[in-house]
């Protein structure tokens, strides 16, 4: 049986090699024992081999908060010292070691507080790990948050210029009229919207609205939105009709985006004797309320199709006077369509809401801001589309 | 103040004690929570109305109301102070300020005579960076260094440390309520405390400090060391300095007998 007695001494040996006085000298990670104040009482050769310290620089003499980096050493007193004498232990903090050479080793700690009978705190015994590998690798994992936490705050800037873009920076003045914009963009702004508005004189004592909303969402929506506006203002300067400004900015989209489509509300706005004359086009967009003083609502011109969709497109002119003290609101989908759970906002809610503005001769800025307001209060302030609206009144 | 801020429920004030006797309002430091005071406040609830708060943004304060400009100076913090004294009632205060709150302390005092009447301060430290013949003890470097020693201890803090925090039934030795928030909050915030706290220079409102004051100085204590205490010391006309055996910087978890032994005693004094 001599072929047996050979394992059976292996096993014995590599028993005895794994004694606990040798287990605690040459563990695979550092041991320390310290007072509760930190100073060091017993350290461990693996402790020794990582750092370089030899033992009687050591015991007696260092605490072992002032072996760490002087970050660390405050985080270890503000931190992790009163956590220990809190909970009694302490897992995984992250430190850096700084080495007899001055070379810093990082590390994870571990450490229990061993109280006496008593329940004195009696001392600490920690456990040390290289964690160089790891901790390499987690400040690239921090590294990557921070640049993915900046640019997505470029790309949330970006959106919301872009956007901006989009917006006269504050509607021009029109002669005999009130007029106001107001817009909030869907969710946090992150991401550009494709609606759009512009106020603007034709160039012949005439003014223009445009009120608008691109298909869409992201880059592809704004280059349309951008396209957009620049087709309606140059087109507004050549013809008087709202319908030809439209049925041009649908060419323009059938042509050089056939993919893409969107909604539009033109008007114009000439002054006339007896009263300012409205003449208006939807190219398949909400039509513009008319709202009295009274409260009385009803709406302008004829809903056609819409933009960049059908090979020809059915646009009307519909032309009306607006009378002293009447208010017209122009909106796109994210009024009437704020949701709240199944429920939306809806055409009731946007006619009462203005009504009750007109009866009371609010100006067009508190008008739209109100509007605006009310749909976004709807959906507890969380917007899941963009808000655009235009009012324009007339002095009553 | 603010019309309508719940102070109380902002900074999860804690009242205990004797509410017949003086107020007694103790502030943690950076890198805690009230619960730093439980071996020493309850010392003095027979003979003092007890006051305990957290800062905004740290504890259980409510995090809502973190203002990254308000708090971005110690001021803000000792407008909390105030304000509490002000939704309390509170008159003659015995003000125990710990590390940084020590500082807090002494703006309070200044905005609210009224209100202050005496300052206990813990391991004070009116300026912790080096600055020419003044040694604070740090350099700018080594507080970047607790930034980035902030940012490792709180990789993942949302998701993995957020649990702990809501308690954790199979882990009892965090079982006890109070320490389950002690130490752990919003990584963004204890970042911006951490700047607070280490950048600020609070030496010149030293001496605008006209209540009989305390300073409790513990022996190597790496955040705030004997020459900084010292400093305190002398620059607060009539202030006392009872250097302590306890080590750290934290006597009142090391320490709590003798740290309470020192404030009893100037307060018996007093």
């Amino acid at each position: 049986m001599t072929a047996n007695a050979e394992p059976a001494d292996e096993f014995y040996s590599a028993l005895l090699e794994d004694d606990p006085e040798e287990l605690y000298d040459n563990a695979p990670c550092a041991y320390l024992s310290t007072h509760p104040d930190g100073t060091i009482l017993k350290v461990n050769a693996t402790f020794l081999a990582w750092t370089g310290y030899d033992r009687e620089s050591l015991v007696g003499l260092r605490r072992f908060p002032d072996l760490l980096a002087p970050g660390d050493r405050i985080f270890h007193e503000t931190h992790v010292a009163p956590l220990l004498r809190m909970q009694g232990h302490v897992r995984e903090i992250a430190v850096e070691v700084v080495c007899r050479s001055g070379a810093r080793l990082p590390a994870l700690v571990n450490s229990v507080l061993k109280r006496d009978a008593a329940g004195e705190p009696m001392a600490v015994r920690t456990a040390v790990f290289d964690a160089t590998e790891r901790r390499a690798y987690e400040r690239e994992l921090l590294a990557a948050r921070r640049r993915a936490e900046e640019s997505e705050a470029r790309a949330t800037a970006l959106a919301r210029t872009l956007q901006a873009s989009f917006l006269p920076p504050a509607v021009l003045p029109v002669p005999g009229l009130d007029v106001a914009g107001a817009y909030r963009p869907a969710g946090d702004g992150s991401e550009v919207g494709g609606d759009f508005y512009d106020v603007f004189e034709t160039g012949r004592g005439a003014w223009a609205i445009v009120l608008g909303d691109v298909c869409g969402k992201g880059p592809a929506a704004a280059v349309v939105t951008a396209l957009a506006r620049y087709t309606v203002r140059a087109e507004a300067l050549r013809t008087p009709y709202p319908s030809a400004v439209l049925a041009a900015l649908h060419e323009t989209l059938v042509r050089y985006h056939p993919d893409q489509f969107c909604t539009a509300v033109f008007v114009v706005l000439e002054p006339r004797e007896g009263g300012m004359r409205l003449v208006v086009a939807s190219g398949g967009h909400h039509l513009p309320l008319r709202v009295r003083p009274t409260g009385e609502i009803d709406t302008i011109g004829t809903t056609g199709t819409i933009l960049g969709m059908l090979d020809r497109p059915l646009l009307t002119d519909t032309s009306t006077v607006l009378g002293a003290g009447e208010t017209i609101v122009l909106y796109t989908d994210g009024v009437v369509e704020a949701r709240r759970d199944r429920e939306f906002f809806d055409d009731d809610r946007l006619r009462s809401t203005v009504a009750d503005l007109a009866r009371r001769g609010a100006s067009a800025q508190q008008v739209a801001d109100a509007i605006v307001a009310a749909a976004l209060d709807f959906q507890d302030g969380d917007a899941r589309d963009d808000i655009a609206v235009v009012v324009v009144r007339a002095p009553g | 103040m603010d019309v309508g801020v719940d102070v109380v429920r902002r900074n999860n004030v804690t009242e205990g004690g004797n509410p017949a006797g003086r107020p007694m309002m103790f502030a943690h430091g950076f890198g805690c929570d009230q619960a730093m005071w439980r071996y020493v406040a309850p010392a003095f609830e027979d003979h003092y109305r007890t006051v305990l708060f957290d800062h905004v943004g740290a504890g259980r304060s409510d995090l809502a109301a973190y203002d990254a400009e308000r708090y971005g100076t110690l001021q803000g913090y000792a407008r909390d102070v105030v304000e509490i004294c002000e939704a309390l009632d509170l008159s003659d205060v015995v003000f125990v300020g710990h590390s940084v709150s020590a500082m807090v302390g002494v703006l309070a005092a200044a905005t609210a005579p009224d209100r202050i009447g005496a300052l206990i301060l813990v391991g004070p430290s009116p300026r912790y960076i080096d600055d020419g013949d003044y040694a604070g003890g740090f350099t700018r470097d080594d507080i970047d260094g607790l930034l980035s020693s902030l940012d490792s201890n709180y990789l993942g803090w949302s998701s993995a440390m957020a649990p702990v925090i809501m308690g954790n039934p199979d882990r009892p030795e965090l079982g006890a309520e109070l320490t389950e928030s002690f130490c752990r909050t919003d990584p963004e915030i204890q970042k911006r405390f951490a700047r607070v706290t280490f950048l600020s220079d609070n030496r010149d409102d030293l001496q605008a400090v006209r209540i009989p004051t305390l300073v409790l100085q513990c022996s190597d204590d790496a955040i705030a060391p004997a020459f900084v205490g010292d400093y305190v010391h002398r620059h607060i006309a009539g202030s006392r300095l009872v250097p302590l055996r306890a080590t750290g910087h934290c006597p009142n978890l090391s320490a709590p007998e003798e740290t309470v032994a020192a404030i009893a005693a100037f307060l018996d004094e007093a």
